[in-house]
């Protein structure tokens, strides 16, 4: 197991985000997070990076407790993350944020950065453009990138997919498949329930800062609980991923509260082989 | 590497947003080579040295003595606003109490010159490392604050030093501390008419001339931090704090540093100031003067050096040479600085970094305000 968390507890001063989370990313898959807003996916992510700390609970990587390493060790010790709202370095260029992936590496980061200029053509071409002029498609390109510099064992993405063009989305995520397929394991948190799903070997489902379902991502994208609450109920796989995308953010913003609470939780979860959604 | 990031940075992508003449003395700049620079560096230098020059006097200041407004407000500001760069320029960080570590740095002359005999020479380095601690004691439990409450705590400082200062009797209490000595004087060294090293108290421009000198070494180690690991540290926590925790950036080392950095370029102030002015009291370092030197930086260009240097400048001395409007001097500068801020929000020579800074909507002053800035806490914020 590359990465536990177990029953993690976050506090915003009084207000509890994260109430017992736990969960397990294995080497070399994909896992998804998914929820509405307010769920605290984002905490759950911060909590790992180092950027909250927990109130109680632990949180292992690599077989070590890491839950009270700051978060700039944890880079090193191989968590890289794309921060949500793309965080990028406005004022730098984009060969500076790149470089300030690996700041805190000490060996030779030439094979990354080339690795990202060739995942991102993009980036390339505005190689030395101020990253806060680019469009927030670039700018999501950017944080990915700059992420994969610090050569992590584990890439967690915050809503890579949040205010983008579904062309766009369609993109990133296929881009985010090839990561995972060089060897990173990916720790994917979405609102776009139904696009992470079929990326996803597993899932978990977050809700008010509890974990309410987990499993294989092709039983959950079958699971009707989870579709009338996050994939737009019915609309049928046939849908093209645009307009899937569209009514999955639709679904969640009318999430019926009852049907999801109701899930109970499942404990353990499926392997890495569990497969993959066919949907692609 | 950095050089490389620099000239990459500044020749293409910046095009559309380049205009006016300033735009192109500072692309040529970019690319002029190195005799260039170190030309108009001299050149630079020389002209500080000839400021004092009697002939200025009239068009400069003709209300009051030209060669002591240029130590004092102008170069003290300069030297201060340059301090204040550090932490606000590079690392993003408002800061209202700057004075408080001037204060430290006068005072340490002050109390050991007078109390205990100690020269200028050995004090200097004396203040600049108690005013740099005392930025450590202030910044270590304060630093995790961001933004405003970053800003109300340091307002707190500034103001606990001068109270501090005022109720205690070994300091002086309220009527401060005067006969300090001068540096000591090491005659017969003459340029352009001056004694150069003759500190006494009819001629201020030898202090004058040490100011510039300090200024220079403060400029010089300021640049060099800026091209170097440490600032581009201090660039990544300016512009996405969290972003560069997560690169690795020990985010609260570097804040504590650019805190001490800043008040130990603060203390030097305030040992020269002490040593030429012989007296201190609590008066000389009110709120206000680190709202003034805030001004100074963010008028001329907050995390660039040339513009600093120039708002300081203007800041110090346009009241100075409007003396005669009496009251409505205050009326005017007021009136200057906020049409400076409705026509040129970024500062007069803005830093180019910063200016993409603020056109992707940070507001420039890196994460100033930022728990409710950055785009984490604001969805965290919008979410609930």
């Amino acid at each position: 197991m590359l990465l536990e968390l177990k029953d993690v507890h976050v506090h915003y001063g009084k207000i509890e985000a994260l109430k017992g989370v736990s969960l397990q990313v294995d080497e070399g898959e994909i896992v998804s997070l998914i929820g509405g807003n307010g769920a605290g996916k984002t905490t759950t992510l911060k909590t790992i990076s180092g950027l909250r700390s927990c109130s109680s609970g632990s949180v292992f990587f690599d077989g070590a407790d890491i839950g009270s390493m700051p978060g700039h060790k944890r880079v090193l010790a191989g968590i890289g993350q794309a921060p949500e709202g793309r965080g990028i370095f406005p004022g730098m260029s984009v060969h500076e944020n790149l470089l300030m992936g690996a700041y805190a590496r000490k060996d030779d980061h030439s094979k990354e950065l080339a690795e990202a200029y060739e995942l991102f053509p993009r980036l390339a071409e505005r190689r030395s453009q101020a990253a806060g002029t680019m469009s927030g498609g670039e700018q999501q390109m950017l944080a990915i990138g700059r992420a994969l510099l610090s050569k992590p064992k584990v890439l967690l993405l915050d809503e890579p997919s949040m205010g983008l063009a579904p062309m766009l989305v369609q993109q990133i995520f296929s881009i985010i498949e090839e990561i995972n397929r060089r060897g990173t394991t990916v720790l994917l948190v979405e609102q776009n329930a139904q696009q992470a799903l079929r990326l996803a070997d597993r899932a978990y489902v977050l809700e008010t800062g509890r974990i309410v379902r987990s499993a294989p991502a092709s039983e959950l994208l079958d699971d009707p609980q989870v579709r009338a609450a996050y994939l737009g109920g019915d609309v049928g796989d046939a849908a093209p991923a645009g307009a899937a995308a569209a009514e999955a953010e639709a679904g969640t913003v009318a999430l019926g509260k009852g049907e999801a609470a109701e899930t109970k939780p499942e404990a353990g979860g499926a392997g890495p082989e569990a497969g993959k959604a066919d949907g692609e | 590497m950095s050089e490389n990031m620099k000239k990459s940075a500044s020749t293409a992508g910046w095009r559309g947003a380049l205009s006016g003449p300033l735009e192109s003395v500072r692309t040529h700049w970019d690319r002029a080579p190195g005799w260039e620079r170190w030309a108009v560096y001299v050149l630079l230098v020389v002209g500080a040295l000839f400021l004092p020059y009697e002939g200025l006097a009239p068009i400069m200041s003709p209300e009051s003595a030209w060669d002591t407004i240029l130590f004092y407000p102008i170069g003290i500001y300069v030297l201060l606003a340059l301090g204040l760069n550090v932490v606000i320029g590079y690392a993003g960080m408002l800061d209202l109490g700057y004075v408080a570590f001037w204060a430290i740095g006068a005072y340490t002359m002050a109390t050991m010159a007078v109390k205990h005999g100690i020269g200028f020479w050995p004090l200097l380095p004396c203040g600049i490392v108690l005013a740099a601690v005392s930025g450590v004691i202030l910044g270590a439990p304060t630093l995790r604050l961001r933004g405003d409450y970053l800003a109300i705590v340091t307002l707190g400082f500034g103001e606990i030093v001068r109270k501090v200062a005022e109720n205690t009797n070994w300091l002086g209490g309220t009527r401060g501390i005067n006969n300090i000595p001068h540096p000591p004087s090491h005659e017969g060294v003459w340029l352009f008419g001056v004694d150069l090293f003759t500190y006494k108290i009819r001629d201020a421009r030898p202090y004058y001339y040490l100011l510039v000198a300090v200024i220079v070494v403060v400029i010089i180690f300021s640049k060099r931090l800026e091209a170097s690991r440490i600032g581009r540290s201090w660039t990544a926590i300016r512009e996405d704090e969290d972003a560069a925790e997560i690169m690795g950036v020990p985010t609260f080392k570097f804040k504590l540093l650019s805190f001490a950095t800043g008040a130990a370029i603060g203390g030097a102030a305030g040992v020269v100031f002490a040593a030429k002015t012989s007296y201190v009291a609590p008066a000389n370092f009110p709120f206000l003067l680190s709202a003034t030197i805030l001004a100074a930086v963010v008028l001329g260009g907050a995390g660039n050096i040339p513009g600093v240097v120039v708002g300081a400048f203007l800041v110090a001395w346009l009241p100075e040479r409007f003396r005669g409007l009496a009251d409505y001097r205050d009326l005017a500068f007021g009136a200057i600085l906020v049409a400076m801020m409705i026509f040129r929000p970024e500062g007069l020579i803005p830093s180019r970094q910063r200016k993409a800074e603020m056109a992707e909507g940070g507001g420039g002053m890196g994460h100033m305000g930022a728990e409710v800035d950055t785009s984490g806490s604001e969805a965290e914020v919008g979410s609930r």
